[in-house]
């Protein structure tokens, strides 16, 4: 395996600087990507970050890397097109809870089960931000959002026991306010071969009051300070539905298996931005023969 | 022109498309030309399957009009078709199982009941009983005497298809072939013949094999697809040859998946395409936008079937045009292109592929179902393995000290800006579904945004203005002094041309025009063509004659009749004739009911409620019986005796099929 040389956060800044409220969840998840990617060695022109729409999702723009900003819904798709043609890039895709488990939520649990060697970080704040606080897919009963005047009457979705379940073979949350930590676990997430899932409590200062940093800095806990045996399936399946008093942090469930890419008979000839391009004649004889 | 027209009639399951096949592969093997359509309802087992192999000493492009031999593999098929076969003609079934009846056919029409037990007899002894299917192969082997078709090709192309399932399957099949043949010969007279056969091979291609075949020659790398009719071919010739032609598959959770996996794709630097029928194009049209903005290069197949909604399923339409035009909100540049016919698939697909990178721009091919799934034979030449590949300007290098990498710089002429692939370094940038500037950084929101929008704006739709330049303008074919132009646009070529050949025939001279570049349009150029023409009528096939009001809106010349068909059917050339001729003689066109329509009504109704049993005999027109408007009555008879059951009637102008009444003896 080549030694990983480690690049500094600079080589990551950004053109622009994020236009997110100030306090905003994001940013420290913005810094934990660019510190992750450094650790794992990633140039900026083999890191390629995609995201959706929403307030997260504008997190491509504000660092220095290739980076896709495609539509509502559609990053994990986008993604998965640009991981196949290019298997040498390293794909992390950003958004959040709206993005990711609402409007794209049949992208996210088949990318998972086709286990491609991909990240996904959720930035999830369990409310819609840049529509200006409605409720979201995780948003917790009795919740009262925009759209949800009187208290939110759906159960919230649990993404841990869904990626889990889904086939995802890296799953693991993190908090904005414990960003050293989050780093570290999407550096791990990078660093895996399968699909990754970094659910990140990411707090909305301006449009959810209940789901904030002191909230969850009371209820938090890192599982590693646990010894907690992320590769142990029933385990991780309880513990991804531990909330309420204590929520745990850190990667709850790891696996090894084969990526989609491993079985795919062209990918094991390599990126398919490298390989050769058309017919030659024997092949286009071989076609048309079987026609006549 | 020397032609023959075979019709095989049966239920799904009957096997009847190997026969086709079989008929076509030989004529191909042959040097002759082969058009083949199969009239098929989405049922996988029962249902009423018409399959139509017309075959000509010289190209033909439709399905046609007559019908010299018909094969019945089952009762309803007899009595649906009988009538139909030409003058001179022959029917060919199992009396065995089926029967039919002599006041059904036109006169000097052969009859061929093989007497399938008999037939066979000595094959069962030798190889055990014969499954049902196989008896198909009988009728297959008569219609080669019959229609002067030589056998030993025919002999090998059932070799080529049953050789791998051994030595004796194969001569098993060649068996069957065989009997059927040299019963034709002892018991009827030859229909056609004389034909001049040729060293030429002709594949038997369907428009959707053009098209994947063509992707795989344009360097197609990725290629996304969902299950849906019918463009479903195209992903199983993707499947099935991927590792030949070095294209990853991939089969995507729904058509929201497969279009921005193909975008994501072209965004990392691969050739890529999807395929879709109307259904799935509507949930694509929001990713296609994307990258249209975006400018990223994609292919995109729109394979229509009858709609809206779920619609027709396994039938013909071109309806679906001013959804592609719609597909997307704002404006974007792209290219719309309609073939015209299976040869064009495959060239249309290669320039495909080349216009999306030349002009970063999203390309969406227009096909239907009677392109993509009719087979033709087309000229082997036709499909080149050495096609012009341009992979547009791209960068391949860039260093620090050049500045800054604008993916998307404003001071180009011709509105394309040179593109890195992600992975060279020192070029990165974010590309944005948001509008943004020259470095892919958003000014969606920001209050200088104004110039900066309108010179991005400016800039991508300048890339029409040069693509249209490249593209080659509409043509008017035929006399040009003719009384009427045809105006139509992609798959209805071939049964256009031979319309306008009819007319001119019985003496009204007609030229026609079919476009092919939808978008960008050629706009002066049509504008002068039409200008030139004495009575212009569009011939599309939808119900609001969607092109005829593109041309009025772009070159404000309105046709002077237009002749439209949404039933599901395609057009045949008599058809075009007959509602022209109509135009010109300023009939009022009739929407009745016909007698045959009615006869398939009862015969659909019947299938429903009585299967077998019975089936529509006499049919009297009444002008009314108290239904409110005139009406068909349909008597009803017994299969076995012929006595009559009952009565259906079924409405003139509604099609309402009013009351089944059983007769009480």
């Amino acid at each position: 395996m080549a030694t990983v040389v480690e690049l500094p956060i600079e080589t990551y800044k950004g053109p622009v600087d994020p236009d997110w409220c100030p306090g905003c969840g994001d940013f420290g998840v913005l810094k934990s990507v660019q510190q992750a990617a450094g650790a794992c060695g990633v140039a900026p022109a083999d890191l390629m970050i995609v995201s959706g729409i929403g307030c997260s999702s504008n997190l491509p723009g504000f660092i220095h890397a290739y980076g896709v900003h495609s539509l509502h819904g559609r990053a994990v798709a986008v993604a998965t097109g640009i991981h196949l043609a290019n298997c040498d890039l390293k794909v992390v895709i950003t958004g959040g809870d709206g993005d990711g488990y609402g409007i794209g939520i049949g992208h996210f649990i088949h990318a998972m089960r086709r286990n491609l060697d991909i990240t996904y970080v959720v930035m999830d704040n369990q409310i819609y931000g840049l529509t200006t606080g409605q409720t979201s897919p995780t948003t917790t009963k009795g919740h009262k959002t925009k759209s949800t005047p009187k208290g939110n009457i759906e159960m919230p979705l649990n993404p841990l026991a869904l990626a889990i379940t889904a086939g995802a073979t890296y799953v693991a949350r993190g908090f904005s306010g414990e960003q050293k930590h989050l780093a570290e676990i999407i550096a791990g997430a990078i660093a895996h071969k399968g699909f990754s899932l970094v659910d990140v409590f990411s707090p909305c200062v301006t449009y959810n009051k209940v789901n904030t940093y002191p909230w969850f800095k009371e209820r938090v806990y890192k599982l590693e300070d646990q010894g907690f045996d992320p590769t142990d399936f029933d385990a991780s399946i309880k513990k991804s539905f531990e909330w309420g008093e204590k929520i745990p942090l850190g990667v709850i469930y790891k696996r090894q298996s084969d990526t989609y890419e491993d079985l795919d008979p062209i990918l094991q000839r390599g990126s398919l931005v490298k390989q050769s391009l058309g017919l030659d004649k024997e092949t286009m004889q071989s076609f048309i023969g079987e026609l006549i | 022109m020397r032609e023959v027209t075979i019709g095989i009639g049966g239920a799904a399951g009957d096997g009847l498309d190997k026969s086709g096949d079989t008929l076509a592969r030989t004529a191909g093997r042959l040097g002759l030309h082969v058009y083949a359509y199969n009239s098929y309802q989405s049922v996988i087992r029962g249902g009423h399957i018409w399959l139509r192999v017309r075959i000509g000493q010289e190209k033909v492009s439709n399905h046609g009009d007559r019908l010299t031999v018909m094969v019945a593999l089952n009762q309803d098929t007899i009595e649906r078709h009988a009538g139909e076969v030409d003058e001179g003609g022959c029917i060919v079934f199992n009396m065995d199982r089926l029967k039919l009846d002599q006041s059904l056919v036109k006169k000097s029409v052969q009859t061929l009941a093989i007497p399938m037990g008999q037939v066979t007899a000595e094959i069962v002894k030798e190889h055990g009983p014969i499954q049902p299917i196989m008896q198909n192969t009988v009728a297959v082997g008569a219609v080669f005497y019959l229609t002067g078709i030589d056998f030993q090709e025919a002999a090998d192309v059932v070799k080529d298809t049953f050789a791998h399932k051994g030595d004796k399957t194969v001569a098993l099949n060649v068996g069957l072939l065989k009997a059927g043949w040299e019963f034709a010969r002892s018991n009827a007279r030859p229909v056609s013949g004389g034909w001049a056969v040729s060293s030429i091979r002709r594949p038997f291609v369907t428009g959707n094999e053009a098209i994947a075949i063509g992707a795989a020659a344009a360097g197609c790398k990725f290629y996304s697809a969902y299950p849906m009719t019918p463009a479903s071919t195209i992903l199983h010739w993707m499947a099935s040859h991927n590792e030949k032609a070095g294209i990853c598959v991939k089969q995507a959770e729904d058509e929201l998946a497969v279009i921005n996996m193909a975008v994501g794709a072209g965004i990392a630097g691969a050739r890529s395409m999807c395929a879709t029928a109307g259904g799935g194009f509507a949930l694509m049209t929001e990713a296609i936008g994307m990258a249209g903005i975006m400018e990223v290069p994609v292919v995109c197949v729109e394979v229509q079937r009858g709609g809206p909604s779920t619609g027709l399923p396994t039938k013909t339409e071109q309806g679906d045009l001013n959804q592609v035009f719609g597909a997307s909100q704002g404006e974007y540049p792209r290219m719309i292109v309609a073939p015209r016919d299976t040869a064009d698939c495959f060239d249309t697909t290669v320039e495909a592929f080349n216009i999306a990178e030349k002009y970063q721009m999203p390309v969406l091919i227009m096909s239907d179902l009677l392109l993509s799934e009719h087979p033709e034979t087309v000229d082997a030449e036709v499909f080149r393995h050495d096609v012009k590949i341009d992979r547009g300007d791209l960068v391949t290098e860039w260093s620090e000290i050049q500045g800054r990498f604008k993916r998307f710089r404003l001071d180009t002429e011709t509105g394309v800006s040179p593109r890195t692939l992600p992975g060279t370094p020192n070029a990165v940038f974010t590309y944005g579904s948001d509008e943004h500037d020259e470095r892919g950084i958003l000014v969606s929101d920001i209050f200088t945004a104004p110039p900066v929008r309108r010179k991005m704006m400016e800039k991508r739709m300048r890339k029409m203005e040069r693509l249209l330049q490249e593209l080659p303008a509409p043509v008017l074919e035929g006399p040009s002094d003719a009384d009427v132009t045809l105006v139509g646009w992609g798959s209805t070529s071939g049964a256009i041309r031979e319309a306008a050949a009819m007319l001119t025939e019985e003496g009204i001279k007609t030229n026609f025009i079919i476009a092919k570049y939808i978008l960008p349009f050629h706009v002066r150029e049509m504008t002068e063509l039409l200008a030139s023409c004495r009575k212009k009528i569009a011939v599309e096939a939808n119900y609001t004659s969607q092109f005829a009001r593109y041309l009025k809106a772009e070159t404000g010349i309105v046709m002077d009749g237009h002749v439209t068909r949404y039933d599901g059917d395609p057009f045949e050339p008599s058809y075009i004739v007959a509602h022209v001729s109509d135009i010109m003689s300023g009939k009022p066109r009739c929407l009745d009911i016909t007698e045959s329509e009615a006869r398939q009504l009862a015969y659909h109704y019947l299938r429903t409620h009585y299967l077998e049993r019975l089936r529509p005999g006499k049919l009297v027109r009444e002008s009314k019986n108290g239904k409110g408007e005139a009406i068909w009555r349909i008597e009803l008879v017994e299969r076995s005796g012929g006595s009559k059951a009952g009565e259906l009637t079924v409405g003139i102008t509604t099609g309402a099929t009013y009351a089944y009444e059983p007769s009480h003896s």
